[in-house]
């Protein structure tokens, strides 16, 4: 069982709180594709990803985007049971997707990235290593059900 | 790969950096011990509290030796060869932490720059930081 302080919770409460899911989800996606472009071979019929201006104006990126926001929205609210909140969603990137779960970690960086961009110096390196924590936690929840 | 646009972006942005080194390189490795405790084991002979003299001067040393690579990217061998053997054989730093720190880097950097650390202008420095480490890490064995 993960183990959160109460300055932890605190803060990832805080953050999502504050947080356009609207505005950051599609950034965050599009941010992933952009950067580590092999992450595209999951979405080959989302239409055009050609080039950088392509993934940030895709309109499939964007709405995808807001649904992982979401989705994450569903761990902020269950933080002391990550690991059968996500057990669903394992099971469907495994079986389903076949997305490789390292791909996980890539796409909670590019969120890190764009949460502190937003954020600027109000995401100190505390506030980082909470955010981190918590989406460490479900990158690991996601990768639980592969086997 | 890094394509001449990328070179070019690269070098201005640490060009632009260059003043406030000490600031960007004491801000990435404070995220790091503050993300990844193990790191903080490479510095139990310093101080490394938040303003301390030793970070600063640190993380300015740092951030100069990243920005004097990336105003010749294509050299980075020549110009990183004294601190390659450094790395390689005094400081043993283990290379994964050499990600550990690139990615606090590229924090700092979404923290100072906010949108115009654009998602292209991340992938070209996530590229040049990866490059960098590796020409670190060359002379390891």
């Amino acid at each position: 069982m993960v183990e959160w302080t109460e300055c932890e919770r605190a803060t990832i409460k805080d953050i999502f709180a504050k947080l356009d899911y609207d505005s950051v989800g599609p950034a965050a996606l599009s941010r992933c594709l952009i950067v580590y472009p092999w992450t595209q071979r999951y979405f080959g019929n989302f239409g055009n990803l050609y080039n950088a201006a392509a993934i940030m104006g895709n309109p499939n990126v964007a709405k995808h985007g807001t649904i992982i926001l979401h989705g994450l929205d569903r761990g902020v609210k269950n933080m002391d049971n990550m690991k059968d909140t996500y057990a669903e969603l394992s099971v469907l990137h495994s079986e389903k997707l076949h997305v490789d779960p390292d791909n996980f970690k890539l796409i909670s960086d590019c969120l890190t990235i764009v949460v502190a961009s937003r954020m600027g110096k109000a995401f100190t390196g505390e506030v980082q290593a909470a955010l981190q924590k918590f989406l460490a936690v479900v990158v690991s929840s996601l990768g639980r059900q592969y086997h | 790969m890094l394509s001449k646009k990328e070179k070019e972006l690269i070098a201005d942005i640490w060009e632009s950096l260059t003043p406030v080194a000490e600031d960007i390189g004491a801000d990435a490795l404070l995220r790091m011990f503050a993300s990844y405790p193990g790191t903080k084991t490479y510095f139990s002979h310093l101080d490394i509290s938040p303003r301390s003299a030793h970070l600063l001067s640190h993380g300015k040393k740092i951030v100069l030796a990243i920005a004097e690579g990336a105003q010749d990217i294509g050299q980075l061998t020549v110009t990183l060869a004294p601190l390659q053997t450094l790395h390689a054989y005094q400081l043993r730093i283990d290379p994964t932490n050499f990600k550990l720190f690139s990615h606090c880097m590229l924090v700092a950097l979404a923290c100072h720059m906010g949108e115009d650390f654009t998602p292209v202008a991340h992938a070209a420095m996530d590229k040049y930081l990866s490059a960098f480490a590796a020409v670190l890490s060359e002379k390891y064995r």
